[in-house]
């Protein structure tokens, strides 16, 4: 494993040397490395390339890591890696990626990630992405996360990117069957003449069940980020979608949420507040002695922790 | 010594809030301004933080003319204000905005000293983010608190008691009394409150934009309780206007 890996893995998975668990590491299209364990098992998928991740019903409070990294400009990596998560489970899985390019070819990450969530189980599910290296070529990473919800059944998505990245195109989509909920938590910086967009599908098909996609943005420089969710409702349901985004430099922001309600039962709500950083929160922290760049740095930093 | 000389303010384009106001509150001197609502004394706070620029006239700090330094040059100098209006931040919890004060971390000790002097328990509030969620008396403490953490030689109040329950009164008193003996502090409290009068050594009534009365409390106390001319409206002569 070379040093730009070690360095993308510790920053996208707090790899520290090893990882404690099941894991599997993708480094340049190719599995690096690979550990199942007792509840988790991590096999190669047989008609792509790709994972297929099985956790057994009950396992409660492991962690499975699945990093990528792309550390060379032409490589334009594609994979699709199903979980499938048994009833009761309660476990946390961890899918950075990182992309590098040193030259003038881009380098390039597609992950196709499928969670199968059985009756009752919840998963936390941490996303880091993250583009080094000072060559020409683009850093890319375009994530499909697909997730369908038994009865119960709770994904929470912990998404961030905060720099590098040139451009990215994130499309989540889920299903939910009743009593399910998912979670989004994304954070977003772009910056220079980076490119974000994400969009968010979510269908609430069964009675109770909940949605809450909160995404909070910060488009500096000449960067431009575009923000879609849609959340349908069919049955008794609560969903929420709330994009908040800050404004430096040149930034620009789209901001489309939208709501289908198809049930006289279902209770949607939709934000979207986009604008510069609030004036008396930089006078405030002047006043403790910083500097505008330092508290607008500081503002910007508590808003996307 | 804080000395403003001749200090006027403008609207933009509009009234004279401010007219020729002079000065001086000398070290380790607590002084309160009181005066009617809209008569000024924010805009006067904030011209001695930096944060509105007076339409002329100057400020002196232990006699070096400030009157040119913005808001970090000033907070930087010593000078801390407490805003009528905190300022809410999404994600910044009571431990950031505190160690930002502070200027460096603190441990668990420090907070506790910090918060415990505002009436706030530690475990309960530490991890919390200063955002809308906080009630307005809650609010109110922890921008006390930020002042208390910078821990520097001129410290300005804008109505502190605002929003605090009775209970904690008395604490808060004490917080003002503490920092006077503290490195020979200097502290302005803009205030409406007869309790918080009581411990001035000295009281500015601001009324009309202009320095209505100086003096100890004992003689400006009683002018303001007796003293029936703050009742608001219109002038009489635009009563009735059409
Ligand atoms: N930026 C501004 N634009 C227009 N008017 C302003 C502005 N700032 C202050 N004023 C006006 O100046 C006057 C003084 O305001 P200031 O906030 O200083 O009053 P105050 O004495 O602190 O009142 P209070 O006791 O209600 O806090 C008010 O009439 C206010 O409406
Ligand atoms: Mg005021």
């Amino acid at each position: 494993m070379n040093e730009t890996t070690k360095e993308i893995l510790k920053t996208v998975a707090d790899f520290d040397g090893e990882f404690k668990g099941a894991y599997n590491i993708r480094v340049n299209g190719a599995c690096a490395s690979r550990q199942s364990t007792e509840h988790i098992k991590i096999e190669t998928k047989s008609d792509a390339p790709g994972l297929v991740v099985t956790i057994d019903a009950d396992t409660i409070g492991e962690t499975v890591y699945v990093p990528a990294c792309v550390t060379e400009g032409g490589v334009d990596d594609l994979v699709y890696n199903d979980f499938y998560v048994g009833e009761n489970a309660d476990v946390t899985i961890v899918a950075g990626c990182g992309v590098h390019s040193d030259d003038a070819a881009d380098a390039k990450h597609n992950g196709i990630h499928r969670f199968f969530l059985g009756k009752g189980s919840k998963v936390l599910y941490k996303e880091k992405h993250i583009g080094t290296g000072k060559g020409k070529g683009a850093k890319r990473i375009n994530p499909v996360t697909d997730a369908y919800l038994e009865n119960g059944a709770v994904l929470t998505m912990d998404t961030i990117q905060l720099s590098g990245v040139d451009t990215t195109d994130r499309k989540t989509t889920a299903k939910l069957a009743e009593n399910a909920k998912i979670v989004v938590r994304e954070r977003l910086l772009t910056d220079g003449e980076e490119y974000a967009k994400t969009d968010f599908d979510v269908i609430l098909e069964g009675v109770n069940s909940g949605a809450d996609i909160v995404s909070r943005s910060v488009a500096k420089g000449n960067s431009k980020q575009e923000y879609f969710s849609r959340i349908i409702g069919k049955a008794a349901c609560t969903g929420h979608t709330e994009c908040d985004a800050i404004l430096a430099g040149n930034g620009k922001v789209y901001a489309t949420p939208a709501l289908y309600a198809e049930n006289e039962d279902a209770s949607l709500i939709h934000e979207a507040a986009i604008g510069k950083i609030a004036g008396e929160q930089l006078l405030k922290l002047r006043t403790l002695g910083l500097t505008e760049a330092e508290a607008e740095e500081k503002i910007i930093m508590g808003f996307l922790k | 010594m804080l000395e403003l000389r001749n200090i006027s303010w403008n609207v933009p384009g509009g009234k004279e809030v401010l007219k020729d106001i002079n000065l001086i509150i000398p070290d380790g001197k607590l002084v309160v301004i009181t005066g009617p609502n809209g008569s000024g004394k924010t805009t006067l706070a904030k011209i001695i933080a930096g944060i509105v620029e007076p339409t002329s006239g100057s400020i002196f700090l232990d006699g070096e003319d400030i009157t040119g330094l913005n808001i970090t040059e000033r907070a930087k100098k010593g000078i801390s204000f407490a805003f009528q209006q905190p300022v809410r931040f999404k994600g910044i919890t009571v431990r950031d905005l505190l160690e930002l004060s502070a200027g460096k971390e603190l441990n668990q000790a420090e907070l506790c000293d910090l918060l415990g002097k505002v009436g706030l328990c530690t475990r309960d509030y530490i991890d919390r983010e200063v955002n809308a969620a906080l009630s307005g008396g809650e609010i109110k403490r922890i921008e006390i608190a930020t002042v208390l953490a910078r821990g520097t030689s001129y410290s300005v109040f804008d109505e502190p008691e605002a929003g605090i329950d009775l209970w904690s009164f008395t604490g808060l008193i004490k917080v003002f009394e503490e920092l006077k003996k503290k490195n020979h502090g200097t502290q302005v409290i803009i205030s409406h409150q007869e309790r918080i009068i009581n411990i001035a050594d000295e009281v500015v009534v601001i009324a009309d934009g202009v320095v209505r009365n100086t003096g100890a409390k004992e003689k400006i106390l009683p002018t303001l309780l007796a003293s029936d001319k703050t009742v608001g409206g219109c002038p009489v002569e635009m009563r009735g206007a059409k």
